[in-house]
């Protein structure tokens, strides 16, 4: 059989996906870029052409510099919390103790829980009124007045926070976890034998392994972290006072609240543009931090 | 295998009830809030523990009475069931050809890469020319148009899963049974597909759960009981004027028992599958 037959082939047999990649995806990707330009409402005709009005107007706007602050602390916090304490609980599950087995399944749980459920799991944890926060805190003593921990704030990110790395620091246990497994053995006897103390065992001899796992489970989250929405909209709807008011959020707002399609298309392409960066300089890490481990 | 200290193996215990209890505690909270009166969870002090045990909420949600509460429930899940299942079967059937073509042929990859990229790009990137879109075609608020946009993140997926499935099974195998005169597609349909129906099996079931957990583009495309699926039905119920909380929790243990079951139920594949994405990327 020819090479040219089998590229052939393997290209007719690609051709539905990326056919629908291209309608579905590809086509409004370029249409977002497009709209950036103009000032086009989202219902009504198309709009005018006004170059780089959308993006001059937007870089100048304090909303912008504020979502993109409450984006940015909101991925750094959230994803680094959920990757020291997902490597704790990695290293716990590595250790036997009774109940290991059962331990790990419940693992999964948060991490199988919708998203939007999650919400408004935490969203009910965290009512003023009637919460399960408040009344466990007054209950033992820590807190003598019920407070609104989403309604101030002071509190709400740092709330949101929370509930998003309860959710998600499993999947890093998981994944660090199975890393753990493949150390060998006589790797982590010898180096006890030389007289390693649990940290140098941790940094020199188990951290090569977890190294490359965890950067892609680093970059996965950041990229999540950095495209937040669902429990956002759910527990908070950005508020209050704006404080949890991320890019996603934003966008959303623009586009479909105040129906301004043309602006909302050039936030978005921002965000898509930092994400895509984050990604790129994350992808070249990896690939060093992969090198490094081998 | 070192031995430990009594002291280390009383803190290992320790850590790992507490980290059972930081899992557990919100979900049986969720639970308990399903099965408690009304009036237990607005009391002060708040009951942990429901006086009378109260099931009467899953029959209210799960009715069908015309205009009740339970029918714009029901109507929401049946919506989720279709959507995701629509998306699932055309994302495995896109999925199938194409990951067994990258997988034999590894020149065509970088489309798959390119296809798996499209992950990065956030929803609200392609929102607006999707809502006009669909809009033009006449497919907001409708079932289909929905599957359509989540067959795009399901397929690039569960194409990555098959093709490493794939990638499993030796091409020797088929050239093989092509060496005996079968043709490709006989060899396919007799050899190589059957040896892959775990890993499609597999995809399926992820492909449905990221269907299910899909709150978006749920949230934009559809308005009313006809496409508006589980997950904006349940945002509705926190955000709205419920007064019942227990029924937004309810709710929540309804929309959570698929994933939490095929989580629980799939746990090995699951973490095989995590892991090998963890190492090869």
């Amino acid at each position: 059989m020819s090479s040219t037959w089998m590229t052939t082939r393997a290209w007719l047999l690609m051709l539905p996906l990326l056919v629908i990649m291209l309608a579905v995806i590809g086509w409004p990707m370029v249409d977002t870029v497009r709209l950036s330009f103009t000032d086009a409402k989202l219902i009504g005709s198309g709009g005018a052409f006004v170059g780089f009005d959308n993006y001059l107007k937007m870089l100048s706007n304090n909303n912008f510099q504020r979502a993109l602050y409450a984006t940015t602390w909101f991925a750094v916090v959230s994803v680094t919390a959920e990757m020291v304490i997902g490597v704790l609980a990695a290293l716990l599950l590595n250790q036997r103790f009774y109940g290991r087995t059962v331990l790990r399944a419940l693992l999964i749980l948060p991490w199988a829980l919708p998203t939007v459920v999650n919400a408004t799991l935490w969203r009910l944890i965290y009512n003023p009124e009637y919460g399960a926060l408040n009344a466990a805190l007054t209950q033992v003593g820590l807190l003598d007045s019920y407070r609104s921990w989403l309604g101030e704030p002071g509190t709400a990110m740092t709330a949101l926070i929370i509930a998003d790395c309860w959710k998600n620091f499993p999947l890093v246990a998981l994944i660090a976890l199975a890393a753990l497994q493949a150390v060998p053995r006589d790797i982590t006897s010898a180096s006890l034998v030389d007289g390693a103390g649990p940290f140098a065992r941790f940094r020199f001899v188990i951290l090569p392994y977890l190294a490359g796992p965890l950067m892609v489970a680093l970059v996965l989250r950041t990229i999540e972290a950095f495209k937040v929405f669902d429990i956002i909209w759910v527990m908070t709807r950005g508020g209050p006072a704006n404080s949890t008011r991320t890019l996603s959020i934003l966008v959303y707002q623009e586009a479909f609240s105040f129906q301004r399609a043309g602006s909302g298309a050039s936030l978005a392409l921002v965000v898509t543009l930092i994400v895509t960066v984050l990604a790129i300089g994350y992808g070249m890490l990896v690939r060093r931090t992969a090198g490094s481990a081998a | 295998m070192e031995r430990r200290s009594l002291l280390a193996s009383i803190l290992i215990h320790a850590a790992a009830l507490l980290l059972a209890a930081v899992i557990v505690a919100p979900i049986f909270w969720l639970f308990v809030m399903s099965i408690s009166p009304a009036a237990d969870l607005v009391a002060r002090p708040l009951r942990w523990w429901p006086g009378t045990v109260d099931f009467s909420r899953y029959a209210t949600l799960l009715s069908t009475i015309p205009n009740s509460a339970g029918a714009n429930f029901v109507a929401s899940l049946l919506n989720s069931i279709l959507v995701a299942g629509m998306a699932t079967v055309a994302a495995v059937l896109l999925a199938v050809p194409a990951g067994w073509a990258v997988s034999r042929t590894p020149s065509v990859g970088w489309s798959l890469s390119l296809v798996i990229a499209t992950y990065m790009l956030p929803p609200v990137a392609l929102a607006v020319p999707l809502y006009m879109a669909l809009a033009a075609f006449g497919l907001l608020n409708s079932v289909f148009g929905l599957a359509l946009v989540y067959l795009t993140i399901l397929a690039p997926f569960t194409t990555w899963l098959m093709k490493s499935g794939f990638d499993g099974i030796p091409r020797e195998i088929e050239q093989a049974a092509m060496m005996d005169g079968a043709s490709l597609l006989a060899t396919l349909r007799i050899i190589t597909l059957p040896l892959a129906m775990p890993i499609v099996a597999t995809a399926a079931l992820f492909a449905f759960l990221l269907g299910w957990d899909e709150f978006f583009y749920a949230l934009l495309f559809t308005s009313d009981q006809r496409a508006r699926t589980l997950t904006v039905a349940i945002a509705d119920l926190a955000g709205g004027r419920v007064s019942d909380y227990g029924l937004i929790a309810t709710a929540g243990v309804l929309a959570a028992l698929p994933p939490v079951l095929v989580g629980l139920i799939m746990q090995r594949a699951l973490i095989s599958g995590l892991t090998s994405g963890g190492v090869k990327g």
